[in-house]
């Protein structure tokens, strides 16, 4: 056996650990990447339901997604855009463009009779990492329907409380506007007196920034879409 | 001539069963006498980050179990090839492979789980009690042996995570695994959930606290530090 002191021997060990760890990762990677592709995608409709419904099943959200959830695009001007996918845009992308040049997407709930809700993808910053979610609006486009929201590294049982259901459940009813001005507003701590405020809602104890950045990202997504909403009222 | 004596002292020595009293201390050793996080306090830094909740802590000690063990497989099989000078390097690669097999195969298997741990899985790379295995164990030890010792060190460390977990998160927030425990009529009556619970400080009490129990029980332990 070569000396396993030599220069040569540990060259060309590095070389040939290297390679095959970089082919086998590749192979891999390669191999998983639809699945996982399939998984986000899967995972991003089950975010645009529940921001109206609380469908957990992931089998029920890819059979029901297409017939309770009509894709669109718009620009700035709230005009539609044909030949783009709604789906596949990256709203995180679009938000960082300059207002005039953005494409938004726009994801319109027929599930409850004749009411429809509106539902408009949000992107922002907690306090260690991108969150981002979608809100349900009515076609007053004022109050929320619903929300969901997620979050890449909040810290679990602090930031990453927005996720839960007793943060979620207090946006519906809410309304975002007093019909002058924006108005909405998400508390600092939790246990404050909101009951009655239809601009409210409590925050959560020990995550201040991240209740922030929610509130930024909504007021940001809302915002953005005034125009289109102008179109459709 | 001396090569062929010693093979032939090899083969001589009767194979050892497969858990004999010395392997099955390798399973063992780290729950208490050995415990990588109590005992040699390693591995704090990820015991402070994913222990707010059961679950995270769950899935990552899962994670960790794998990761030792086959790390520990692959470097005790590797041993004798092993350039010294690069023996280091050569852990590291092995460790951010099994991490990112780990990593990738969430993804794809168990996306809600990985989105749980986010970046704590790709943190299992500079969990020290990986590489402390593989230095100070797998490269001198059989591949049987060092699986074992993998799977133990594992385990022990995962033992004191969901430990410190199941605490935080009842002290913490009133639940396990999301399952709310203290009953409302108990908030109602002024019980507020403590907050600190929920830093990381409150990880390093809780793990002072037990440390502090299992050398008072354990009395082997008192002259080491």
């Amino acid at each position: 056996m070569a000396d396993i002191n030599s220069n040569k021997y540990t060259i060309g060990y590095v070389v040939v650990m290297t390679l095959i760890v970089a082919i086998s990762l590749a192979f891999m990677a390669t191999e998983l990447k639809p699945r996982q592709q399939a998984e986000e995608a899967l995972e991003k409709k089950k975010q645009i339901l529940n921001s109206v419904s609380d469908i957990q099943d992931k089998s029920i959200v890819e059979k029901e997604y297409p017939k309770l959830i009509k894709e669109v695009v718009v620009d700035a001007q709230g005009k539609p855009v044909e030949g783009v996918n709604a789906f596949d845009i990256d709203i995180k992308k679009e938000y960082r463009k300059p207002a005039s040049e953005r494409q938004l997407p726009v994801y319109i709930y027929s599930g409850d009779g004749n009411a429809k809700s509106y539902i408009i993808p949000l992107h922002g910053n907690g306090l260690w990492d991108e969150i981002w979610g979608f809100v349900a609006l009515k076609d007053d486009f004022n109050t929320i329907v619903g929300t969901s929201f997620d979050h890449k590294g909040e810290t679990p049982g602090l930031g990453a409380e927005i996720t839960k259901d007793w943060f979620q459940s207090q946006f519906v009813g809410k309304k975002l506007e007093d019909g002058k001005a924006y108005a909405f507003d998400i508390l600092k701590g939790r246990g404050n007196a909101i009951e009655g405020k239809v601009h409210l809602v409590d925050g959560m104890s020990g995550a201040t920034i991240t209740g922030d950045g929610v509130e930024d990202m909504i007021e940001k997504g809302y915002k953005s879409y005034q125009a289109y909403f102008k179109t459709v009222k | 001539m001396s090569e062929v004596a010693e093979k032939k002292a090899v083969v001589a020595t009767p194979r050892e069963p497969l858990f004999s009293t010395k392997n099955r201390k390798l399973l063992t050793d780290p729950f208490d006498d050995n415990n990588p996080i109590t005992v040699q306090v390693l591995g704090i830094c990820s015991a402070l980050a994913v222990t707010t909740q059961v679950y995270p802590a769950l899935v990552m000690a899962i994670s960790v179990v794998f990761v030792c063990a086959f790390a520990n497989l692959a470097i005790a099989l590797m041993r004798k090839g092993i350039p010294p000078r690069i023996r280091m390097i050569v852990q590291l690669v092995v460790i951010a492979t099994l991490v990112t097999i780990v990593d990738q195969m969430l993804k794809a298997f168990a996306y809600d789980v990985s989105k749980e741990l986010s970046v704590f899985v790709g943190l299992i790379i500079t969990n020290c009690i990986v590489m402390g295995r593989l230095e100070a164990f797998a490269m001198g030890s059989k591949p049987w042996p060092a699986f074992l010792d993998g799977i133990g060190n594992g385990l022990g460390y995962g033992a004191i995570l969901i430990v410190v977990a199941v605490c935080r998160e009842f002290f913490g927030a009133g639940t396990i695994l999301g399952y709310k425990l203290i009953p409302e009529a108990i908030y109602s009556a002024g019980y507020v959930d403590n907050g600190v619970m929920l830093t990381p400080a409150a990880a390093m009490f809780v793990i002072g606290i037990l440390i502090w129990i299992q050398r008072s029980r354990n009395t082997k332990l008192v002259d080491i530090s």
